[in-house]
């Protein structure tokens, strides 16, 4: 249990239902401190390995520490070490805010004074202090995510795992969810969460571990990932279906890299990997060429992307693996910096 | 937002160091667990309205609608002959909340969430049982208000009464286990609500409304033996209610039936109970 063991470390994780093979042979190392994001599509087994790492199930095969304990041999030391917040959010409605925080300080053992000023602390650290005495059912999903993670500081955890924290919110409590998140960060916590937006890894994540069908198929820094898939992409929605073909042309130029075309959504997408250049290249030559864009953008590749391009297939296909290397025009690149 | 630096606050609870410590925490852990449902009630008299209304639905129906007809074997007013049943099967009901509000806490992953946490799983399962334990006590109190109110008596002591009310609180604890293992085994709040129309048959198989004798031969003996029927029947004869007859085993050594089928069951299901919430295979 040394203090430079990692915060994390999965070797080998197997578990099965049935049939179905939840994690196949698992690995993961987390360093002390990291933000570590989880990233894979429905049924990747992210939730399995969140509940093996947290003492919730047996691991069929394999080993896990969490804080250099061994969750199989020492569960119970394991979780005075963890938090852990859940898929759905373990508010309860009926209780306000601080209720809710009561009810947690006391299930650590504080004393009903250190409950009251914990409780008080964590509703201003997470910002709810004005609704702190309003029941919980009237809170939006970004205040019912943020009162999670309050609870989940009563003492300060050395890891905190959180299952997909949001899903089903809208970019405003996203925003709200997120700065909550770097802001426990600072106080040391290392974090593993799971997500299905490769963009939440992006603005949150040290390290991005990509696993699909129980297996993890890319882990390194963001910058890296976003390397081996290309990088950001510009995406030029037009206003008239009739310039499509013209359009393609000149994003494919100011990429270097054919373009894709979505007729229905009339829009044109391509890897840009020097962005701000490409992002200029193509507004000019589109102004030049007097067709009308509805909107032009820079974003983050999809998940749906991603998994294109690291198995070749889409992320909700769960048939077989295709070959990346003749699935489209572009060759996928691996090892050229990207400008972030 | 999160404008204030949260101090760091100790990394480690500190957990029980003698078997003492550990059942204090149990303890404690239970109230607070506790005390979760309470604040529920409160805030919810609509539901506590709803769920003191079917006992008394029951008292009208059965004591008004159908008591004309009924007749208690070996004679006897119907009204003392059915409150003691109604006090059991309103204990026996009581199994159906505890299954639901286990699995409502399953599945909204609370159940998880507990079991993340350095605490006992006895405290845990000790916090449901606690609050079902208080529900059934205010369940009995309203139920014999209005049985008082509709006319039916004890004719025993009331050291008699007080045993009687004991027996139905230890059928009830007894069931909180099952429950508490049944809930955490459903699969679904729907599948956990679906244990109401297995309840329905169990509690009319009894001498809850009939007496035994007057059913055919092989339905009294199922409801004789029925763990509920020992209960109803130990119950009646403490409160010298009438519908005490019948000279089965059963009806003889009512007293131990009464004592020894609660302990039975919570033999059974208190371990199956705390080894499913602790199982870590699913
Ligand atoms: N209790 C269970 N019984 C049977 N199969 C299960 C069980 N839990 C998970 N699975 C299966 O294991 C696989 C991995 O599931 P898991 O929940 O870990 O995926 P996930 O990445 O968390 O997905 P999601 O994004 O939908 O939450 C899925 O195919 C799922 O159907
Ligand atoms: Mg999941």
């Amino acid at each position: 249990m040394t203090s430079t063991a990692p915060a994390v470390v999965a070797r080998g994780l197997i578990k099965t239902y049935g049939k179905t093979r939840a994690l196949d042979g698992f690995d993961l190392t987390v360093a002390r401190g990291a933000v570590c994001g989880l990233l894979g599509p429905n049924g990747a087994g992210k939730t399995t390995a969140v509940r093996i790492l947290t003492t919730l199930l047996r691991p069929d095969g394999g080993s896990a520490e969490v804080a250099g304990i061994d969750v199989a041999t020492e569960p119970a030391l394991v979780r005075t070490r963890i938090g852990m917040i859940g898929q759905q959010t373990t508010v309860d409605d009926i209780l306000t805010g601080r209720e809710n925080l009561l009810l947690w300080c006391r299930l650590y053992h504080l004393s009903e004074r250190e409950a009251q000023t914990r409780s008080d602390q964590l509703l201003e650290h997470f910002g709810l202090t004005e609704a702190g005495d309003k029941q919980a059912k009237h809170y939006s999903g970004g205040m019912r995510r943020r009162l999670d993670l309050a609870a989940s500081f009563v003492l300060t955890p050395q890891v905190l795992f959180l299952d997909e924290p949001t899903t089903g919110l809208d970019p405003r409590n996203r925003n709200e969810v997120w700065s909550a998140l770097r802001g426990v960060v600072a106080l040391g916590t290392t974090v593993l969460m799971t997500t299905q937006y490769l963009d939440e890894a992006d603005q949150l994540a040290d390290q991005v571990v990509v696993i699909d069908h129980g297996r993890v198929i890319a882990d390194g820094p963001p910058a890296e990932l976003k390397a081996t898939i290309g990088g950001d992409r510009i995406d030029v929605v037009l206003r008239d279906e009739a310039d499509l073909f013209r359009a393609a042309e000149i994003v494919a130029r100011a990429a270097g890299v054919d373009a894709e075309v979505e007729a229905q959504l009339r829009r044109v997408s391509a890897p840009a990997r020097h962005r701000v250049s490409v992002l200029s290249e193509v507004i000019r030559n589109l102004e030049e060429a007097q067709i009308d864009a509805e909107d032009v953008n820079l974003r983050r590749p999809t998940l749906d992307e991603v998994f294109l391009r690291l198995t070749g297939r889409r992320a909700d296909d769960s048939g077989e693996t295709g070959d990346p290397a003749d699935r489209d025009g572009e060759p996928v690149r691996t090892n050229e910096e990207v400008a972030v | 937002m999160t404008t204030t630096e949260l101090m760091a606050a100790p990394s480690a609870p500190p957990l029980p160091d003698s078997p003492a410590d550990r059942w204090r925490w149990l303890i404690r852990d239970g109230f607070t667990i506790a005390r979760r449902d309470a604040i529920h009630w409160r805030r919810r008299p609509g539901q506590i309205v709803a769920g003191l209304a079917f006992p008394i639905m029951f008292v009208v129906l059965y004591g008004y609608v159908l008591g004309g007809s009924m007749s208690v074997a070996g004679g006897g007013a119907y009204m003392d002959f059915l409150i003691p049943g109604l006090f059991t099967m309103t204990m026996a009901f009581g199994v159906g909340d505890t299954i639901i509000g286990v699995n409502t806490d399953v599945a909204r992953g609370v159940t998880d969430r507990f079991r993340s946490m350095p605490i006992s799983a006895g405290s845990v399962v000790l916090g449901r049982a606690l609050a079902d334990m208080v529900w059934a006590v205010v369940n009995l109190a309203v139920l014999a208000i209005c049985g008082l109110a509709v006319g039916w008596r004890w004719h025993g002591t009331l050291a008699a009464a007080g045993l009687a009310f004991g027996l139905l609180l230890l059928l009830r604890f007894s069931l909180v286990w099952a429950g508490i293992y049944f809930g955490l085994l459903a699969r679904s709040p729907e599948a956990a609500a679906s244990s109401w129309a297995l309840l329905f048959p169990l509690t009319m198989l009894a001498n809850t409304f009939a007496s035994p004798e007057l059913m055919p031969g092989w339905l009294g003996a199922i409801a004789n033996w029925n763990p509920l029927s020992a209960t109803v029947t130990a119950t009646r004869e403490l409160f010298e209610n009438p519908g005490v007859g019948g000279n089965s085993w059963a009806t003889e050594n009512t007293m131990l039936l009464a004592v020894g089928w609660p302990v039975l069951i919570m033999l059974i299901f208190a371990p199956l109970a705390v080894r499913r919430y602790r199982n870590r295979s699913i």
